[in-house]
């Protein structure tokens, strides 16, 4: 938006983002990238008794086109590492990531040759949700957090995104 | 003027499919030529959730590695950690007590109705029935709160021990069994009823994905998948473990071996297991649940460990780490009938604290190669149909 | 099924060069034999009538590099008949050189992936398979996981990745360490 860059019209564009923010954050449209028991405890977490659906996250997109929350729930083996990669990467802006479980914040019980040890290695993190597996309790603790965070954001951060990969 | 049909030069199209699309549970990959919409060929692809558990098992002694075994087939994770006590009890030659066996039993058929809901849950969800989920889940969640009032933990559980559990049911948990197995039918009969006679559910599952009897032996087939087939084995009535002998139930055969029979075979094993559920509530006998404490496998109470220099002795020669059980040089298989088919430990010891290999005999893999035979003259929705009906867990395909 | 001593006698006369002996411990009989005519003995357990293993149940492999035996490599085999629900092991011990034996694929189909997947962790090569590569590992993975000699935490494969940044206004947002 080309609105703040004219300057002295920051009270339009915190309106703007405040307005911006309420609806971002309402409408999270999670993507998961369930691979193991975490992913268990996230279709839990989408049942009926611990609705993911309050929160405006219910139309899970399984296109990380159309989605702009990416929930790596499980472990992650090296095989698993370059899908991860892209699939983060095909993802447009704004979008936020949770580690959700042990095993894709730190690796968890699996100090092998072949996990990647936290997901957080080579993809920025939003938020964290240990356990092992979280209870869905605890995965909706982390959405609220995550909604927490897109409170703060500003229109303004994204003017244009620049996504580098280091070799 | 009369037009004439040529022959136009058509090529197949190759389809990738996965690893990260909703319908392949995870970390599938199918590559497939089609040629219109039926498949030509199939080449799965696996490996994506390959961590390395053999190799760690290596490194974790036995009471620890029941923690790393609940993470292969976590839809059912008790009736692992049942198979890997197992097969180090009798590579110990231990004898658990009675009350400790029929727990276990108890614990592995609430598991099995989790899986299997789960399944039809998801192989439902795949087709597009997605009310069938979430009944299923309903149920899934009250077994979940049977499951945290034993043992405090609703999916990675880790319950047994070498030589018993880890601890006794406490007293609420019989009412709240009872009151679990008087609510599941209703469920089962409204999952029958959306799904059973549905002809939407017959025109995505008869006649898909067909096995024959003899092509299910070929291929190691166990479980639901080959008693669809026709295959009438089912390890708790040949070769019964943990005082299986005692109960009655019956084995499901189905005739086709395609995705209906599959579907019908789980939902009757459901029926099956609440009936073992309620002849081992009735029949629980009563004492402990660990071997003897003074042998040197289980932990002493907790009494006799504080207030006692020989409880404190004992309880450091089992969890130090230069000391712990070690059994002798030897191996042992126990097969288990899971809720997938045959789960075996496979554990070689040489006589130290930990094993030397562990290596689990995994039904899903053994299963699902068995998916291209399956696919003949299938088309691509069928895919979906058959991947869904052989319950494919991605942690025990790849560990 | 023949008992113990019987079945000893009729793998002597049938395999002399290779059969090494039968063990029994805790109830589970384990023959032991040469790589070599491994698939002989295999086929002989499934189409003899005194036999009857109909039903293959497992392939695997143990790398018996610290705990000694007659060679580095021992494939093993777990067999069912389903008839009369009797259970026999097969250990084909094989070599370190040229880890090779014959595929058991002709005699059941379930031996494809199953023994893909002893290539893939150990190195064994099954000679007559009709698709012999990586199953669980990625296909550029150098070495053979289950082997003794491979270290637990791996040779840095699992650090060998891309890392993402991302700029969020002014800041770049990075990864937090690379291990």
């Amino acid at each position: 938006m080309g609105v703040e860059r004219s300057g002295g019209v920051e009270w339009l564009t915190t309106t703007v983002d405040a307005f911006a923010n309420w609806a971002r954050k309402n409408s999270l449209w999670p993507m998961p990238f369930g691979t193991a028991c975490c992913g268990i405890e996230f279709m839990a977490a989408l049942a009926s008794r611990h609705d993911l659906a309050r929160f405006g996250a219910e139309a899970i997109r399984f296109s990380p086109r159309q989605s702009d929350l990416l929930v790596v729930a499980g472990r992650i083996p090296i095989k698993m590492m370059p899908v991860l990669t892209r699939i983060y990467q095909q993802m447009p802006e704004p979008k936020w990531v949770i580690a959700m479980g042990a095993c894709a914040s730190s690796g968890g019980v699996f100090d092998t040759y072949s996990v990647i040890q936290g997901i957080d290695n080579f993809l920025p993190v939003d938020v964290y949700i240990p356990g092992c597996p979280p209870r869905p309790e605890a995965f909706l603790d982390g959405v609220i957090k995550v909604q927490k965070l897109i409170k703060r954001d500003s229109l303004g951060h994204y003017k244009p995104p620049v996504e580098e990969t280091a070799a | 003027m009369t037009l004439e049909a040529k022959e136009l030069s058509t090529d197949n199209l190759v389809l990738n499919f996965g690893p990260s699309h909703p319908a392949t549970h995870g970390t599938l990959r199918v590559i497939m030529e089609i040629d219109g919409e039926v498949v030509t060929k199939v080449t799965p692809e696996i490996g994506f959730l390959h961590c390395g558990f053999e190799k760690l098992g290596e490194h974790l002694d036995y009471n620890q590695y029941i923690t790393v075994t609940d993470r292969m087939n976590y839809l059912s994770p008790m009736c692992n950690n049942v198979a890997f006590v197992l097969a180090a009890e009798k590579l110990l030659d231990l004898e658990v007590p009675k009350r400790a066996q029929y727990i276990r039993v108890l614990m592995c058929e609430l598991s099995r109705i989790a899986d299997h809901l789960l399944q039809i849950g998801m192989q439902a969800v795949d087709v597009g029935a997605f009310t069938v989920f979430l009944y299923g889940f309903r149920l899934r969640e009250w077994i979940y709160d049977l499951f945290e009032l034993a043992y405090g933990a609703r999916l990675t559980t880790s319950y047994t021990r070498v030589g018993g559990l880890m601890r006794d049911l406490p007293d609420a948990f019989v009412p709240a069994a009872l009151e679990l197995l008087d609510r599941a039918p209703d469920t089962f009969k409204e999952i029958d009823g959306l799904l059973t006679h549905n002809r939407i559910w017959l025109d995505r599952a008869r006649y898909i994905g067909p096995i024959s009897h003899d092509e299910a032996i070929s291929y190691g087939l166990t479980g639901p998948v080959a008693r669809a087939a026709g295959v009438d084995y089912d390890l708790r009535t040949k070769e019964p473990y943990s005082s299986y002998e005692d109960f009655d139930f019956d084995v499901i055969i189905g005739s086709n071996g395609d995705v209906y029979d599959r579907y019908l075979v789980r939902l009757n094993e459901m029926r099956e297991s609440l009936k073992i559920c309620r002849q081992v509530l009735e029949k629980m006998p009563v004492g402990p649940v660990n071997v003897d404490a003074d042998s040197k496998y289980v932990l002493p109470p907790r009494e006799e460990m504080f207030n006692s220099i020989e409880g404190l002795i004992h309880h450091f020669m089992i969890t130090m780490e230069n000391q712990g059980l070690t059994p002798p040089v030897g191996e042992a298989y126990v097969p288990t009938e899971s809720p997938n088919g045959e789960l075996g430990y496979f554990i070689v010891s040489d006589g130290g604290r930990e094993p030397y290999r562990v290596r689990t005999r995994p039904p899903s893999l053994i299963n699902y190669s068995a998916f291209p035979a399956m696919m003949e003259n299938m088309t691509v929705s069928d895919t979906v149909a058959i991947l869904g009906s052989l319950n494919v867990i991605a942690g025990e395909l790849d560990r | 099924m023949l008992p113990k001593d019987q079945l000893a006698v009729v793998l002597k006369e049938k395999f002399p060069d290779s059969f090494i002996e039968i063990t029994d411990f805790r109830d589970m009989l384990t023959v032991h034999i040469r790589s070599e005519q491994a698939l002989d003995l295999l086929r002989t357990l499934k189409t003899d009538p005194r036999f009857a293993f109909n039903f293959l149940a497992d392939i695997t492999a143990v790398d018996h590099l610290e705990m000694g035996g007659p060679a580095r490599f021992a494939v093993v085999y777990h067999l069912l008949n389903q008839y009369e629900v009797q259970r026999i092991v097969v250990r084909a011990w094989v070599d370190e050189e040229q880890p090779s034996l014959p595929s058991a694929y002709p005699l059941w189909k379930t031996a494809d992936w199953q023994e893909r997947e002893v290539y893939d962790l150990f190195g064994i090569e099954f000679s007559g398979h009709p698709d012999l590569r990586r199953i669980m590992t990625p296909d550029d993975f150098q070495h053979h996981p289950l082997r003794k000699d491979y270290p637990l935490q791996g040779r840095g494969e699992r650090s060998n990745f891309p890392v993402v940044k991302r700029r969020i206004g002014s800041k770049w947002q990075e990864a937090k360490s690379v291990q």
